[in-house]
């Protein structure tokens, strides 16, 4: 439901029915919610018919590559006498997105049960949940979550009496945005510097403490519970016409909207109507000018282009962006584009790792350009000169943060090229001061 | 299988690799530089500086060689256009912050970071009127300085403390463009390897204290040595400028050093420049009081004839006192040249501290602290120096080849008829009949044979000073041996090889310049140390 | 639109190398991990292969005892997990939420990443600034209770301003409600 709104009627409410709902946070209110069947079904299944079943739902991973979640699973070794992690991505930074920060808050207990079916499907007796540090309030409702479901039998040695192991630990981030990159985060648990490792090798095949590994997003691992309990035919059956993206998503929506929030919506749902129908439209007297819909790493789309958006991977893909983490950042037009281009680069900039040249420094002199501009000091070659910056630090690092730095500087230039040549045309006012 | 081989096709060139090779090994295997600054072979791979991003047909993306491992049939690129724009692209990131002051900085000459942008960098940058990082110098131990404006991040520091050096002092602070090297408060950067991070740093961010502003890169003329410093015989690069050695660093022998060479050697070189040198010969005048300079005939008529021992005192024994500096060819000459004496021969071996290299197995700086223990060993020179000046007392010739001896085993000579080699001008006056300048290590070319009976040739990396001459030299002249007389190191090298069979058919020429183990008859020097 | 550029880009080398940091006097060091704090990191070694894998955690214990990660405390966990003060603070810098410096009683971080700033986030900033009487960013006030600092996405962004004082999370904070938000940090 669109929390903290009462649910739209366009919404199909599946993970977030229970948004705002605060006894659904315990033991025994998610109990009688129905809650913890999925797991207690999938532990009379044998592991290998967990992975068919989610790989029969089509689900896909929520956190913003999209891949397949069975199929992830099912590259984990099977009877390799080591051991193997199930790693929960709880990094939720993108900016735009406030999703997984919901699913913690609300429904701990569904979150811990989809890490519990899936650390059982790929054979994981522990199982790490990584939040990101300035998740205080979801630390401290998980926290108390894991605790209750070990007192209940729901976690530990002998779960719900099948003698059979699983293990939660929580884990917090200490402020990196990188950490959300996969490979990242294993460093980042291992008690490394949040660097992102070269691939392969693949999580799959060494992982963490180098072992094999699944990481998998919170929305995603939230969602199999569903999936166990009402089948993948359920689940299938959540689409609009396009098979490759089934089920529900949240869609955070944040900036210039009426009603900001989260709204969980069948894959396919056209993007207008998230946009116009849940979300409330553009404040009184307002227009929308762009919409960037996958968090901030993807291009950023014009009104008319999200307007004809269809809401699913491969929809927003047509429409010349990706669905990523599907938070949606609405910006009307009282919106300086290239101010909150400049926020985004500098955004970057501040969480580039420092590993691969184009990213540490490419980043940061982006940033500089854009702020050159904004303060009235911009040069007319200085949006070529971003944009072949931009080319030079698009796919050529170990991971794409870079790429994702690039991404909204090309199409806002792209699209809003007449916002930065005001600036260096000086028909607008600095927004900036000169340092 | 470890030696199957793959085929691939590198900027046109067909090469054949083993199975697991990367892509910038095997790049090199076909004659084409990859331009690299975090790869090392002697290091992990972390592919972090992209500039070894080459296209390879049907990836999508442009692939890291260090870590892109060969694949059949493969055709890869360096040289695309692609490639090079990406190259093009590194460079200027990594010029944004990196100071133009080259004018200033020891590294330029030989600055990878100047020369892969003077091969195919922008010829002016475009971070046009913003300011670049500024940090200050830190004094990061004994002999490196850390200029962190000139840093880029490569990181090879970092993992050679860590991975080799196992002892991780220095680490990556901070991220984005505000990283630099870090060192760990109240650390210091004093392992006994530690010099190795100046040589690893592609750009002029370490730096030698040592070396600091002593010469520009391309003044230096550079002769491939051997470490005199102990046993290990790292191959080194000695470096002179107009005549004086000026930098000692390591020189690639991954049987041996592998790409380091140990603090002690590396600074351990001005003795090679001494000029209180002995530079004629010289003999005792008939008075018995002082010496007079004589030219090389003089000095050898007279050679001969204390060799073959006219004054007729202690019945034919004499005894050689050697440096374990003096070349296999000098120790072996010198041998021969008393051949019809009953000789005590002895080398003298200082001893310090053993500082192993933990990352690669067999490297330390050992405790022998000479380089030619092995070579003396089988020369039939052995390790009981008190003995051998004891005998000393009792022997007809005593030859001092390149010692420096105590008060007290000055004494023990002080009626004998005492032969110098040397070097330095000592207190040799006080006993010698006959003092003949010799060429210090840097001075000649020889063969050093290491612990593990590995002989390596060491070239000449400065002119001696003087009429001094090579050891072996002057032992051939004194023999007078005609035609057969050797006139080169080489040839010395194979006159010995007739008479010493571990040295048999071994030459200059076959050695190369990074040498070979000796065959067979080990275990007499093992038994003798 | 703010005219400010002041945004969140870490300590300057220069402070940190050379005595910017605060400083702990040796003879006034006393360890984090001793008794409770001690027991709490050694049960957490249970739940981990490795110890090196306790260093966030146990970063975060020496932080909510101490309020900042001082060099003598980056030895002490190096001690504990067995690894090295170089590799400590290789990591302790990478993370931003770990302080390398005594910050004020209560810290103040507001989120001003563009969904928050084309709400007016750069105005909430504005409001902390003024009425904690810091005066700039990172900055701490005279009376040591307060520093504020911007920093990227907090992940509620559906919530502009998000803020985050020390652990507690205040959505939708509007630079009216600045004073009275205050009010609750003594």
């Amino acid at each position: 439901m669109g929390y903290p709104h009462p649910p739209h009627p366009k919404e199909t409410v599946v993970l977030s029915k229970h948004f705002g709902d605060a006894e659904a946070r315990t033991f025994e209110g998610w109990v009688t919610r129905g809650g913890y069947e999925g797991l207690k079904k999938a532990l009379g299944m044998t592991p290998e018919q967990i992975i068919e079943e989610v790989k029969a739902s089509g689900l896909r991973g929520r956190g913003g590559a999209g891949f397949p979640t069975g199929l992830k699973w099912s590259f984990v070794p099977k009877n390799d006498g080591k051991p193997h992690y199930l790693v929960c991505n709880a990094d939720e930074s993108e900016p735009g997105t406030f999703k997984d920060r919901e699913i913690m808050r609300w429904t701990p207990h569904g979150l811990i049960e989809g890490v519990a079916i899936a650390a059982y499907a790929i054979g994981s007796e522990r199982a790490y949940i990584y939040i990101r540090g300035e998740f205080t309030e979801p630390w401290r409702i998980m926290s108390a979550a894991v605790e209750e479901a070990y007192r209940h039998g729901a976690l530990g040695g002998n779960v719900f009496g099948t003698g059979k192991r699983i293990d939660i630990t929580l884990h917090r981030g200490a402020g990196a945005y990188i950490c959300g990159e996969e490979t990242a985060l294993l460093n980042s648990i291992e008690g490394k510097r949040g660097n992102p490792r070269i691939k392969p090798p693949f999580p799959a095949i060494a992982g963490l403490f180098g072992m094999p590994t699944a990481v998998n997003n919170v929305e995603t691992l939230a969602a199999v519970p569903h999936i166990i309990l009402r089948g993948a035919a359920w689940y299938t059956g959540l689409c609009l016409g396009n098979p490759k993206s089934t089920g529900t998503k949240l869609v955070s929506i944040c900036g210039h909207v009426q009603r900001p929030g989260n709204y969980e919506v069948t894959l396919g749902t056209p993007l207008k109507e998230i946009l116009y129908d849940m979300a409330g439209g553009p404040r009184p007297g307002r227009r929308i000018k762009a919409v960037i819909p996958g968090g901030s790493s993807v291009p950023i789309l014009t009104a008319e282009e999200a307007d004809a958006t269809i809401f699913d991977y491969e929809g927003v893909v047509a429409a010349g962006s990706m669905l990523g983490s599907a938070g949606m950042i609405v910006m009307d037009d009282t919106t300086d584009m290239v101010y909150q281009i400049m926020r985004l680069a500098r955004f970057y900039a501040h969480e580039s790792c420092a590993q691969c040249t184009q990213c540490r420094e490419g980043t940061a002199w982006s940033t500089r350009i854009l702020e050159r501009i904004l303060a009235g000091n911009g040069k007319p070659e200085d949006l070529e000169l971003l944009l072949d910056l931009a080319d030079n630090m698009t796919g050529k690092t170990i991971c794409v943060l870079s790429d994702s730095c690039a991404a909204p500087i090309v199409s806002g230039i792209k699209k809003f090229r007449g916002e930065f040549e005001a600036y260096l045309k000086k028909l607008r006012q600095p927004a900036l001061v000169a340092v | 299988m470890a030696d199957e081989l793959v085929n691939l096709t590198i900027d046109g060139y067909p090469v054949s690799v083993p199975k697991g090779t990367t892509l910038i090994e095997a790049a090199k295997q076909a004659g084409v530089l990859v331009p690299h600054y975090c790869y090392h072979p002697s290091l992990s791979a972390p592919a972090v500086c992209r500039m070894c991003l080459v296209e390879v047909e049907k990836s999508p993306k442009l692939l890291p060689a260090c870590v892109t491992t060969v694949a059949e049939g493969q055709v890869v690129h360096v040289n695309s256009p692609g490639a090079k724009k990406a190259r093009e692209g590194v460079l200027e990131f990594l010029l944004i912050n990196h100071p133009l002051d080259c004018p200033i900085c020891d590294q330029a000459g030989e600055c990878e970071l100047q020369d892969f942008v003077f091969q195919e960098g922008r010829p002016s940058t475009r971070y046009s009127e913003f300011a670049k990082r500024y940090n200050p110098v830190e004094d990061f131990g004994p002999d490196v300085l850390y200029v962190p404006n000139r840093c880029i991040l490569c990181t090879r520091c970092v993992r050679f403390m860590d991975e080799v050096a196992k002892e991780p002092v220095l680490n990556v602070s901070e991220r984005g463009d505000r990283a630099y090297i870090g060192i760990a408060p109240e650390q210091r950067l004093d392992h006994p390897w530690s010099g190795n991070v100046v040589d690893l740093c592609p750009v002029g961010s370490l730096i030698s204290k040592d070396f600091l502003h002593k010469a520009r890169a391309w003044e230096l003329d550079k002769t491939a040595g051997v470490c005199t410093g102990c046993t290990q015989g790292c191959n080194v690069m000695v470096e002179t400028r107009d005549n004086v050695v000026v930098r000692i660093r390591p020189r690639p022998n991954l049987e041996v050093n592998r790409h380091f060479i140990c603090d002690y050697g590396r600074l351990n070189y001005r003795w090679m420049n001494r000029g209180d040198r002995i530079e004629a010969p010289l003999v005792r005048e008939e008075s018995g009081e002082g010496f007079r300079a004589v030219d090389w005939d003089t000095a050898l008529a007279r050679l001969r004839a204390l060799v073959a021992g006219g004054a007729g005192r202690g019945a034919g024994r004499a005894v050689i006192l050697a440096s374990g500096m003096a070349s296999t060819e000098s120790l072996g000459l010198v041998r021969r040249l008393l051949d019809r004496h009953d000789v005590t021969a002895a080398i003298q071996v200082p001893v310090g501290e053993e500082a192993p290299l933990p990352g690669v197995p067999n490297l330390a700086l050992r405790r022998e602290r000479i380089p030619n223990l092995d070579g003396a060993l089988l020369l039939g020179y052995g390790l009981d120096w008190s003995g051998a000046v004891a005998a000393a007392r009792e022997a007809s010739l005593v030859v001092l080849l390149d010692v420096i001896l105590t008060p007290e085993e000055e004494a023990a000579l002080a009626d004998r008829t005492v032969v110098v080699l040397g070097t330095v001008a000592a207190e040799q006056e006080r006993f010698a009949q006959l003092i003949l300048p010799i060429t210090n290590p840097v001075e000649e070319s020889g063969t050093f044979v290491n612990r593990d009976r590995r002989i390596q040739r060491y070239l000449q990396a400065k002119a001696p000073p003087g009429m001094a001459r090579p050891a072996w030299w002057i032992a051939a002249e004194a023999m007078a041996l005609g035609a057969a007389t050797p006139t080169s190191a080489a040839e010395a090298l194979e006159y010995l090889g007739e008479s010493v069979p571990a040295l048999a058919g071994v030459t200059h020429a076959e050695l190369g310049l990074t040498g070979r183990v000796l065959a067979g008859a080990g275990a007499a020097a093992e038994v003798a140390r | 639109m703010s005219d400010t550029v002041g945004a969140p880009r870490g300590p300057q080398r220069g402070a940190s190398a050379h005595g910017g940091h605060g400083t702990e006097a040796d003879a006034a060091y006393q360890p984090v991990f001793v008794g409770e704090t001690r027991a709490k990191l050694e049960k957490l070694f249970e739940q981990y292969p490795t110890k090196q894998a306790c260093l966030l955690p146990a970063l975060w214990m020496v932080q909510e005892q101490r309020g900042w990660i001082s060099e003598r405390a980056i030895g002490e966990v190096a001690e504990v997990l067995g690894l090295t003060p170089a590799y400590v603070k290789g990591v302790v810098t990478f993370y931003t939420m770990y302080h390398t410096h005594p910050v004020g009683r209560h810290f103040i971080q507001v989120c001003t990443t563009s969904p928050c700033n084309i709400c007016g986030a750069e105005d909430v900033v504005k409001a902390f600034l003024q009425h904690t009487g810091c005066g700039e960013l990172g900055a701490t006030s005279a009376d040591g209770r307060f520093t504020v600092i911007e920093v990227e996405c907090l992940g509620a962004c559906g919530f502009a301003t998000p803020v985050l004082i020390d652990d507690d999370f205040h959505e939708s904070v509007t630079p009216e409600g600045v004073p009275a938000l205050l009010q609750r940090y003594k």
